[in-house]
C-alpha cells in the first residue's frame, strides 16, 4: 500500500500493481514498469515509457477511482553513465607441461579463472512525477519516465497538457538537467540566463573556475583557489610550472 | 581650516556658532541619505523592519525610501545577489545620481555566505560597484544595519570637498558609469570588475 495513512488522508490508494493493472486495461500498448522501493517509505512508484505517457496521464487523472487532479511536485534526476565492473569465472584450454609416466608431456587442461569484466551502462535522465487525488483525498503516486539518453535523446512529452502546475517545473528542469519536453507550451530556462550552455544539476557539471578569493580557503576550495592562482599569468604557480 | 573642538565648544557657550563649509556641507548630506527602495532576499526583511517605528531608521534621517535610482542616495544591498541579477544591479547603481552610497547587507551580499560555492550566486557584490560599508550577518540585526548606517554618515562627515578623498562628483575624473557585466555561455563576463575588485587570494601563494 501507499503511504496515504502518513497523511492522515482517510482513503485508500490501490497499490501501484493495481494501477498498473487498471492503466494497462485502460490504455492499450502502455508500458508500464513497477520500481519498488525498498527503503521503510516503500514509495513504489510506476515508470511510464514515454510514447504512451500522455495517455496514461490522461487516464490517471481522469478515471474516477483514481483522480489524480493535482501535480504536487516534479523533478529530474540524472543517472550518468555506469561503469560496471564484474568477476566472470572463465573456462579456458590451457596448454601445461604435466609429469606423465614417460617423462613430461604438453597436455591440454581446462582450467577456470576469474575474469574482471567491465561494461558501461548508459546513462539517462529522468522526469519524476508526484501525484495526488484532492477529490479522492488520496496519494501520492509517483511516476517517472526516462530519456533514451543524456547526450542527443533527451526528448520527453510534456504532461503541462494534463496538469497545468507541471509548467514551470517541467522549465525549470528543461533549464537545469536538459530534457526537453515536447508539447510544453512556453519551454525556456526558468532559472538561468537565455544564453547559458551548461545543465548545472547534472553530475558532469564544471562549475564556472571563480575561485580566486576565499577568505578562509580549505580543502577542495583550497586546491581549486590554487589550481586557478596557478594558471594567472605571472603568477608564482605558472612560472614554476614554466 | 579645521576649528579646534575645544574652541568651537566653548564658543558655543558663549552663544558663538562657529562653523566650516565643509562642516555645514556634509552635515547637510549626511542627514539625508535617501534609501533606494528594492530588496534581493531575506536581509531585506530585516531592512524593512529598520525602517519601522521599532527601529525608526527616520532618526537619521533615511525614512524616504525612493522607488526610482534617480532619486537615491543609498543602495543597501540586502540579499543574495544571483548572478541573473547582478547586471540589473550595477545597472540601478549606474542610475543612481552622485552622490550615491552602497551598503552591503548581509552575508550574500558581501561574499555570497552560504552559496559561495555555488554556481549561480555572485560571489560579494564588490566584485562590480564600490561598497561604502560591508555588514555580515545572516540576516544582520536591524540594529546591525544602523550601525552600518552611522559608520557611513561618519564616513560622509569626513569626506573633504577638495584633493585627495574627495566624493566623486567633486572629481571630475573619477569614474562615474561601471561596466555592467554580460551573461556568458557559463558565467557573467567580466566575472570581476578590477577597477573595484583587486584583491588576491589569501592562504594562496603564500603556503609553501
Amino acid at each position: 500500500m501507499l503511504a496515504a495513512g502518513s497523511l492522515g488522508l482517510e482513503a485508500e490508494l490501490k497499490t501501484v500493481e493495481e494501477i498498473k493493472a487498471a492503466i494497462e486495461a485502460a490504455v492499450s500498448g502502455a508500458q508500464v514498469e513497477v520500481l519498488r522501493n525498498p527503503s521503510p517509505s516503500a514509495q513504489h512508484s510506476l515508470r511510464v515509457a514515454h510514447e504512451s505517457a500522455l495517455e496514461v496521464a490522461a487516464f490517471l487523472r481522469d478515471d474516477p477511482e483514481l483522480a489524480f487532479d493535482y501535480l504536487s511536485n516534479l523533478t529530474g534526476v540524472d543517472w550518468p553513465d555506469k561503469e560496471i565492473t564484474e568477476k566472470v569465472k572463465v573456462t579456458r584450454q590451457v596448454l601445461k607441461t604435466v609429469d606423465g609416466p614417460e617423462g613430461k608431456v604438453e597436455q591440454t587442461v581446462e582450467e577456470t579463472v576469474d575474469e574482471t569484466r567491465k561494461r558501461t551502462e548508459p546513462g539517462c535522465l529522468e522526469a519524476v512525477y508526484h501525484l495526488y487525488s484532492v477529490a479522492k483525498k488520496h496519494g501520492p503516486l509517483v511516476i517517472r519516465m526516462r530519456t533514451a539518453n543524456r547526450t542527443d535523446q533527451v526528448e520527453l512529452p510534456s504532461l503541462t497538457p494534463i496538469w497545468r502546475g507541471a509548467e514551470f517545473q517541467e522549465r525549470e528542469i528543461f533549464d537545469l538537467y536538459g530534457i526537453v519536453f515536447k508539447g510544453h507550451p512556453d519551454l525556456r530556462r526558468i532559472l538561468m540566463w537565455d544564453g547559458f550552455k551548461d545543465y548545472p544539476m547534472r553530475k558532469d557539471y564544471v562549475e564556472p573556475d571563480d575561485y580566486e578569493y576565499e577568505p578562509t580557503a580549505h580543502d577542495h576550495v583550497l586546491a581549486r583557489a590554487q589550481e586557478h592562482k596557478s594558471r594567472e599569468p605571472g603568477s608564482k604557480g605558472a612560472a614554476e610550472s614554466a | 581650516m579645521a576649528v579646534d573642538q575645544n574652541l568651537k565648544i566653548e564658543l558655543g557657550k558663549q552663544g558663538v556658532f562657529v562653523t566650516t563649509i565643509q562642516e555645514l556641507y556634509n552635515w547637510g548630506r549626511r542627514s539625508s541619505v535617501w534609501p533606494m527602495q528594492f530588496g534581493l532576499a531575506c536581509c531585506a526583511i530585516e531592512m524593512i523592519a529598520t525602517t519601522m517605528a521599532r527601529y525608526d531608521m527616520a532618526r537619521f534621517g533615511a525614512e524616504v525610501f525612493r522607488p526610482s535610482p534617480r532619486q537615491a542616495d543609498l543602495m543597501i544591498v540586502s540579499g543574495t545577489v544571483t548572478k541573473k541579477m547582478a547586471p540589473q544591479v550595477v545597472r540601478l547603481y549606474n542610475q543612481m545620481a552622485e552622490p550615491r552610497y552602497v551598503i552591503a547587507m548581509g552575508a550574500c551580499a558581501i561574499s555570497g555566505g552560504p552559496f559561495k560555492q555555488g554556481y549561480n550566486v555572485l560571489k560579494g557584490i564588490d566584485r562590480y560597484i564600490p561598497v561604502d560599508v560591508h555588514i555580515p550577518g545572516c540576516p544582520p540585526r536591524p540594529e546591525a544595519l544602523l550601525q552600518a548606517f552611522i559608520t557611513l554618515q561618519k564616513k560622509i562627515d569626513e569626506q573633504p570637498l577638495t584633493g585627495e578623498g574627495r566624493p566623486r562628483f567633486l572629481d571630475a575624473a573619477a569614474q562615474g558609469e561601471f561596466p555592467v557585466p554580460e551573461f556568458g555561455e557559463h558565467d557573467l563576463e567580466p566575472t570581476s570588475n578590477q577597477g573595484v575588485w583587486p584583491v588576491e587570494i589569501q592562504g594562496v601563494g603564500n603556503r609553501e
